[in-house]
């Protein structure tokens, strides 16, 4: 057990910098929030400058243009380009951590060829079509319909919180092929082109005043049935497949913002309470990165330690507690949202709910970690009794 | 970088574990700290680890293991003086002014040391002789002394031995407490599986479930922080000694704490009973907050 980086590690490290420090010059100024088709440019320029350098699909096999490397270089790789204030993967995000490696392990060739190097070199911009309004917590709940018509399916239904739903060319699209079967293996995956005839996508206003989010209504839409990925009805399998890809590092450009935010209240806190109150932000964040080190290292040997599992619930509490501080110690000056601190306060606000709310995820931890038994239906109450 | 256990220290840790589940079981526990528990522990290297060539890194599995069992004694202190003082070494460090000076497990000490800025000094328990025993300490496992002022003493470290001591004393206190706070969570667990109400077993219960969850990521988090902090110790150029050890006093001083309270509210009401080991890991969790630093010192040290 150590904490030091192997001589291979090391050099992945000061190649990376040093590409950084030549690279991030040079890149254009950083478009505005709002201004998506700049954002749009901006993310996949970056993406394009990566692959030229060989930091694009790190943790993606080489037969598929990615790097193989090794957890810790990912981990290195998000910490040094965080540290770097490099831009962060953007509108990339779903086709490279998501869609990206569900086509890797579950894809056919033709549907590899076609979207893998194209999401690599940043040419392909994907969003995620999972959630719906009456499936949330409950995903495999969810209702969108999926008929077969010949070589097509004729889908339709509502989707919700499809991250870059306006400016995604792709969409990874669960739907329900078989409404009879238990809600787990009537489900298919499909590559949803967004420019179908049918889609209407709307943005959603988050408590942030901006739309990384959208609605999406699908009505009568014809996908190639060439489309679906995996076999008809497995599709709640295939979503599931992307997780070995982050190998524990889901947190990492996270945890290291976290850090530097809370480096930075330093010479802020005024009162003993607010020191006290900061030192123990500091140290959960540094337990924290202790254990990403460890879920990352875990990772590395094919082990499946239980911090992987608990990982979300306990940043997201961390997160809580450094913006609420940071709230008191910024006072009246923590009322301007162009404040990162402030902004940053506000989109941490999802944390505890995006990919698994915290009451879920303690569902998780309890059932599958302690070997808890599931909450079991109540017998009917006596008519007429309002007690149990 | 591999910060998991290697194969040697998850068979360390194993053994431990067996040893404390055969020997330190409640019943002995229970029974205090004595001479014949200190030769047990000594036979089985719990004070010679560093002598025998072992890194802080292993210590610090083998103190969580203590921990965990709730093994009593001056097991931290007897550590760090092992090769510099010989036989059963308590310890103090120089108390705030205000603050009782309070001396553990006095009667079964040997000599006691004394660790302030300056260095370590060595008092022999038979000039301690007059200290009045409290009749009602707060942790029953841990009986104290209380005296007004201690004894010169010898001089047997200097400044730099003392700041070692300090760095190595808050790991190991914060390996056990570790240890407490996922024995907490252990007991926790397995008392909500077996106890039943309304035909079915506790921890089938939302309520009760999250706040199981809480206690295994609480003791999860708290062991990083520790292993951390021990490896720091063993190789000081992969970052800052100081604040990691300090996150990991503090992390686990917490932990220990909070997952005592909520073993205590899963077991209910025989929860609240002497017969129920719960309220010994409590105390003790209070008691070890004062040794080596309370997390909130801790914490403000981090933070300034």
């Amino acid at each position: 057990m150590d904490l030091r980086l192997s001589e291979s590690d090391e050099a992945f490290r000061a190649g990376l910098r040093d590409w950084l420090a030549r690279t991030l010059p040079a890149l254009p100024e950083a478009p505005t929030r709002d201004d998506w088709p700049a954002r749009v440019r901006f993310d996949t320029d970056w993406q394009r400058r990566l692959f030229d350098a060989g930091y694009a699909g790190l943790s993606w096999p080489t037969a598929y243009g990615g790097q193989d490397a090794a957890p810790s270089e990912q981990l290195l790789f998000l910490e040094e380009t965080t540290r770097a204030e490099a831009p962060y993967v953007g509108v990339n995000f779903v086709g490279t951590l998501h869609a990206g490696p569900t086509l890797i392990a579950e894809g056919d060739e033709d549907q590899k060829a076609a979207h893998l190097p194209r999401i690599l070199r940043g040419e392909e911009v994907w969003c995620q079509c999972f959630s719906e309004p009456e499936a949330g917590s409950d995903l495999a709940g969810l209702r969108t319909r999926a008929v077969r018509d010949g070589d097509h399916y004729v889908v339709t239904g509502q989707k919700i919180w499809c991250s870059f739903g306006h400016v995604g060319e792709y969409g990874e699209l669960l739907v329900r092929t078989d409404p009879d079967a238990p809600k787990h293996r009537g489900i298919s995956w499909l590559i949803l082109p967004m420019d179908l005839p049918g889609i209407e996508v709307r943005p959603i206003e988050t408590l942030l005043g901006s739309s990384e989010f959208c609605e999406v209504f699908l009505d009568e839409v014809r996908v190639p049935v060439a489309n679906r990925v995996g076999a008809e009805h497995d599709g709640w399998r295939v979503t599931n497949v992307t997780l070995s890809f982050e190998r524990g590092t889901a947190f990492v450009s996270e945890m290291v913002d976290a850090r530097r935010l809370a480096e930075e209240l330093r010479p802020h806190v005024t009162s003993t309470a607010e020191r006290r109150e900061l030192g123990h932000v500091l140290a959960a964040l540094d337990a924290l990165w202790a254990l990403t080190i460890r879920n990352v290292s875990q990772a590395s040997r094919g082990v499946a330690g239980p911090g992987a599992l608990m990982f979300k619930l306990a940043y997201s509490e961390a997160r809580d507690r450094l913006g609420e501080l940071t709230m008191r110690v910024l006072g009246r000056g923590g009322f301007d949202v162009h404040d990162y601190r402030v902004e940053e306060r506000l989109r941490t606000l999802s944390l505890p709910i995006a990919a698994g709310t915290s009451q879920v995820q303690r569902n998780i931890i309890g059932e599958r970690l302690l070997g808890l038994p599931r909450e079991q239906p109540w017998p009917a109450a006596p008519s007429g009794s309002p007690a149990r | 970088m591999n910060f998991d256990l290697s194969d040697d220290q998850v068979a360390l840790r194993d053994a431990i574990r067996r040893r404390c589940e055969d020997r330190f079981d409640s019943t002995r526990v229970r029974a205090g700290f004595d001479a014949d528990a200190f030769a047990e522990l000594a036979d089985a290297g719990v004070f010679s680890l560093r002598a025998d060539g072992f890194a802080w890194a292993d210590v610090s599995l083998v103190f969580q293991e203590l921990g965990r069992a709730l093994v009593p004694g001056p097991l931290v202190w007897s550590h760090l003086a092992h090769g510099l003082v010989d036989g059963i070494v308590g310890g103090l460090e120089r108390p705030a002014t205000g603050q009782p000076i309070l001396l553990e497990h006095l009667d079964a000490l040997d000599t006691l040391v004394v660790v302030d800025d300056d260095g370590i000094v060595a008092v022999p328990a038979d000039a301690l002789r007059g200290a009045t025993p409290l009749d009602w300490p707060l942790d029953p496992l841990t009986p104290l002394h209380r005296v007004d002022t201690v004894p010169a003493g010898t001089r047997v470290g200097d400044a730099a031995t003392a700041r070692g001591w300090r760095d190595a004393g808050r790991v190991l206190v914060a390996a056990f407490q570790a240890g407490m706070a996922q024995a907490c969570a252990d007991r926790a667990t397995a008392y909500a599986l077996a106890r039943e109400q309304f035909n079915r077993p506790i921890g089938s219960f939302q309520a009760v479930k999250h706040l199981l969850a809480d206690l295994a990521v609480r003791a999860e988090v708290a062991r990083a922080a520790v292993d951390a902090a021990a490896c720091h110790l063993d190789d000081p150029d992969v970052g800052d000694v100081d604040r990691a050890v300090r996150t990991a006093k503090c992390l686990a001083g917490e932990a220990a704490l909070a997952n005592a309270k909520g073993s205590l509210q899963v077991h209910g009401g025989i929860g609240f009973t002497w017969d129920v080991d719960v309220h010994l890991y409590l105390k003790r969790a209070w008691l070890l907050n004062t040794t080596f630093g309370s997390p909130d010192e801790h914490a403000e040290v981090l933070a300034s």
